[in-house]
């Protein structure tokens, strides 16, 4: 198979003798640092941390799961794991994921700037990070938490006696730096744009994270303020959630999914960001339609913030307001169609090759599709009583956010690994991690649609026997999967020592942030690029790389 | 196979047995659900199709080897068009039948035959007009539309029975109905499916689904005694509401007859309709509560009385209301026409057929 990769002659290529990587060294360098792009190492190797963490509590769910008994764990231990596997896969790794590492590595770079806006809010926000992570673990290490990720009250104010306050005040912790990365986003993207880059020169990417940017914003500090209600009623006995003390428990599910809502979007835009940037690079072409897919972006953020009540259709809600945001959540679907449509269009007559990060991003478009569609099926009103808080929500659930998020997240890591680190991983056995993956995403979670339209409840510890086939096949799928995720975890560390050098473009891409060293300088750019050619530009990438032989030679 | 491992093949002999892939149908409403999932699964294979064959195909038709350089298209406004405008008109298409079939799980008819179910850590408690009274075991006949009123007396629950496609919360402080009509008799799974603390998956039982016929034997042989109505009317005197709501010239609470579902004149000036949630409501919390004419001198009843004696006070305050009771009677003598037309043709109920 052809490839578009085109590394330097190994036998005299070196890595640049200056880059943020070496500008200094020692642990100091590294924990006061205000470069964006040690700060996404930072939180590169944290989240890694703790999506390892998430990843066993996941395997134990799945071993759980394996006969219909509550055999291998007590039913209180059961539910402390599939609780803290939500808290940290969400708040600690989904949420940060693409934003905070490579979004934080690239934003500067690709609108031409020399650092964020604010650098040292940037490190402060990892600091945030670590203490709602250092939070959460303190959490688990003193006895865990059982009230799922969600916090139902009055379960979580008044029912149980983990350690809910501490839990909640590590999200709360977690919520304020990803506030800081969407503020620090935001004004980068309006200010430090270089000369000659207008709003449509800029990179989809760009877009997508401007989007997730605005969300951040608006939608954390409904949750930390919810969060804080909760620890009130539950330490000082305020009766906002609890019936018997005055309180109203539906406020807190408004409260809660106006920002857990559209949190689902911040997790997933920037993976559509991703994709686009991926798409566009191993097709030779630029994106289909980009004003569509950079305007989709936004109008997702929008209509995200007004379709929090689906997840409350049978909670009591009046029946006409349950209308109305059944109609909201089928608009919102549309602008992601709108995206997966483009992205199949870019296709068309490019030149396309099959690196890893493009087999992870076709992974991603066929598990995000599935994902998207079964969400019509829960978005109408009644079908959604029959699926809802059943493994069909679950399926869903992870087929976009595990199937499409950590998938474009992946291929986010492989695409941009060798500008981050300056060396390839080998390609061979990348391209089996992301197939291993894809296979056991399938046979992990495609049975759990079946399960849930058998009526099989989530958060089960025990379940009735003639549920287990399919519950076999999602713990055998888990194992695939499993291995899927531990092979990156082994060549990726592998290459930063051994790997190929990659050079400035091994992908051949427009980027500007392919146009530097990699690993990039400290100051990112020498000199301030000025911008003259719209993003995905090929031609003039062909004429640049043509001009450089003819200087050169 | 089963000579070289029999364990092995117990094993899978058990499995398949197990085996299920389609939750039965056993309630009216259940074959609409199915026709909408069906039709749901159609439109998300045919999405998906489409999106596979676009990205297939132009991968191989345009791979590198074949076609060396790419061809830069900078869009359609057409097709943007024709991808915005489709699946919206189809997303619309499910949003219109999926309301229509909302409305129909979540408004019973008039004349359902109401029964209560009270949630709490971790079991339900189901209590019949007649005075049954059942924890995790909920019997009921076909061919009859039964209304179940749900109340949590500690945290959310879910009330969930998957061979009739519907589910509803039951939420502390607030009665939520959900209705159906059974039309298989056999026994079918009652799940507590949202989340409720340490034994949630234990929240668990069986939905016992009879002719008519098994029905009123079963209710014949399981009575208390005393209907709901009943022990409300006890209860009424017990805890000394008669001593004001007695009916006479002088009393000074307003009297209950014919009062259940009428609209009602607060001293605030605002109106509400006196229904099941207003009566619990205002027996919890009376200063809120106050008819026009009438002194706010009534105590509070919150962490008196639990929540099923609020359900037999309820009921009692009901029965009191002669429109309500004609259709009480309606209702029996629908179970016992239902009864005639099946007469002859029993089957045998509990246990009948597994789902």
């Amino acid at each position: 198979m052809s490839t578009i990769v085109s590394l330097p002659d190994q036998s005299t290529a070196k890595l640049p003798a200056k880059s943020y990587l070496n500008q200094e060294y020692g642990l100091k360098s590294w924990l006061l640092t205000g470069d964006h792009k040690r700060i996404a190492m930072l939180y590169l190797f944290s989240i890694t941390f703790f999506f390892v963490i998430g990843g066993v509590l996941a395997g134990l769910i799945r071993l759980e799961l394996l006969t219909p008994p509550a055999d291998l764990m007590a039913t209180d231990t059961y539910n402390k794991v599939f609780s803290m596997h939500g808290i940290i896969m969400i708040f600690l790794f989904l949420v940060p994921s693409v934003p905070a590492t490579i979004g934080n590595f690239l934003i500067p770079l690709m609108v031409g700037a020399r650092d964020l806006a604010f650098p040292k809010i940037n490190l402060l926000s990892w600091y945030l990070y670590m203490g709602g992570g250092l939070l959460v673990l303190a959490t688990m290490v003193l006895g865990g938490v059982d009230t799922g990720w969600t916090f139902t009250t009055p379960l979580s104010t008044h029912y149980l006696n983990t350690h809910v306050v501490t839990a909640a005040m590590g999200i709360f912790l977690a919520g304020f730096s990803s506030i800081f990365t969407g503020l620090n986003f935001i004004v980068t993207i309006h200010r430090m744009r270089c000369p000659g880059m207008t709003w449509f020169r800029l990179p989809l990417f760009v877009w997508g994270h401007y989007a997730t940017s605005i969300i951040m914003i608006l939608g954390t500090p409904v949750l930390a303020i919810t969060l804080v209600l909760v620890a009130l009623e539950r330490t000082m006995n305020i009766g906002v959630f609890d019936p018997s003390k005055g309180g109203d428990p539906l406020l807190f599910q408004h409260l809660f999914w106006f920002y857990s809502h559209p949190a689902v979007y911040i997790m997933i835009l920037p993976g559509m960001a991703v994709i686009s940037e991926v798409i566009s690079t191993f097709s030779r072409k630029r994106v289909f339609g980009y004003t569509a897919v950079a305007f989709s972006s936004v109008a997702i953020a929008v209509f995200g913030f007004l379709v929090w009540e689906h997840h409350m259709f049978i909670m009591g809600v009046s029946q006409y307001s349950a209308l109305v945001f059944s109609l909201l959540t089928m608009l919102v679907a549309v602008p992601s169609a709108i995206k997966i449509f483009n992205w199949s269009m870019t296709l068309y007559k490019g030149s396309i090759t099959f690196e890893t990060p493009m087999l992870y991003a076709f992974g991603f478009i066929g598990l995000f599709t599935i994902g998207g569609l079964t969400g019509i099926f829960l978005a109408t009103l009644g079908m959604d009583v029959h699926l809802t808080e059943t493994y069909f929500i679950v399926a869903h659930f992870h087929f976009v956010m595990v199937g499409g998020m950590l998938m474009a997240y992946l291929a986010g890591v492989h695409f941009w690994w060798p500008k981050m680190t300056g060396r390839m991983y080998p390609e061979a056995i990348s391209k089996t991690a992301a197939v291993i993956t894809f296979i056991g995403f399938i046979v992990t979670f495609f049975p759990q649609f079946i399960l849930g339209y058998l009526g099989m409840p989530r958060r089960y510890a025990a379940y009735p026997a003639d549920f287990q086939v399919l519950n076999v096949f999602s713990t055998a799928g888990a194992s695939i999967l499993g291995i899927g995720y531990l092979l990156p975890m082994l060549y990726l560390p592998w290459s930063l020592k051994y790997g190929e050098i990659a050079g400035d473009n091994p992908w051949q891409a427009t980027g500007l942030e392919w146009q530097i060293q990699s690993p990039p300088l400290t100051e990112n750019f020498s000199e301030i690029p000025i911008m003259d050619h719209e993003a995905y530009d090929y031609e003039w990438l062909a004429n640049k790389t043509h001009h450089e032989v003819q200087t050169v030679g | 196979m089963s000579h070289i491992s029999p364990v092995l093949w117990e094993f899978l002999v058990h499995w398949l047995k197990n085996f299920a892939i389609f939750p039965p149908e056993a309630s009216t409403i259940a074959p609409y659900a199915d026709a909408l999932y069906f039709a749901l699964v159609g439109m998300t294979v045919t999405g998906l199709a489409l999106v596979m064959t676009m990205v297939l195909v132009f991968s191989i038709r345009y791979r590198k080897e074949r076609h060396p350089e790419a061809v830069q298209i900078e869009g359609s406004t057409l097709l943007e068009a024709t991808w915005t405008l489709i699946p919206l008109g189809i997303f619309l298409v499910f949003f219109v039948w999926g309301a229509l079939l909302y409305f129909r799980v979540f408004n019973p008819p008039p004349n359902s035959m109401n029964i209560y179910v009270v949630g709490k850590q971790w079991m339900w408690k189901v209590e019949h007009q007649g005075g049954q009274h059942e924890i995790n075991a909920l019997h009921i006949p076909t061919g009859v539309p039964i209304q179940v009123t749900l109340i949590s007396q500690d945290v959310f629950h879910s009330f969930s029975i998957p061979a009739f496609r519907v589910k509803r919360e039951a939420i502390p402080g607030r009665y939520t109905t959900v209705y159906f009509e059974a039309t298989t008799p056999g026994k079918y799974h009652l799940f507590c499916t949202q989340y409720c603390g340490t034994n949630h998956s234990a929240m668990i039982g069986w939905v016992y689904v009879m002719t008519p016929a098994d029905y009123s034997a079963w209710e014949a042989g399981n009575t208390s005694g005393a209907s709901l109505a009943q022990n409300g009317e006890r209860l009424f005197a017990s805890v000394g509401c008669n001593a004001c709501h007695n009916g006479s010239a002088t009393a000074r609470g307003p009297n209950l007859a014919n009062v259940y579902n009428t609209r009602i004149r607060l001293t605030d000036g605002s109106t509400a309709i006196a229904n099941e949630a207003y009566l619990r409501e205002a027996i919890l919390a009376p200063s809120m509560h106050v008819p026009a004419g009438y002194a706010q001198i009534m105590p509070t009843y919150q962490g008196q009385i639990s929540e099923d004696g609020l359900i037999d006070l309820v009921e009692y305050i009901k029965s009191l209301d002669s429109n309500y009771r004609i259709q009480q009677m309606l209702n029996k003598s629908q179970i016992s026409s239902a009864q005639a037309s099946t007469e002859g043709k029993t089957v045998p109920a509990q246990g009948a057929a597994k789902p």
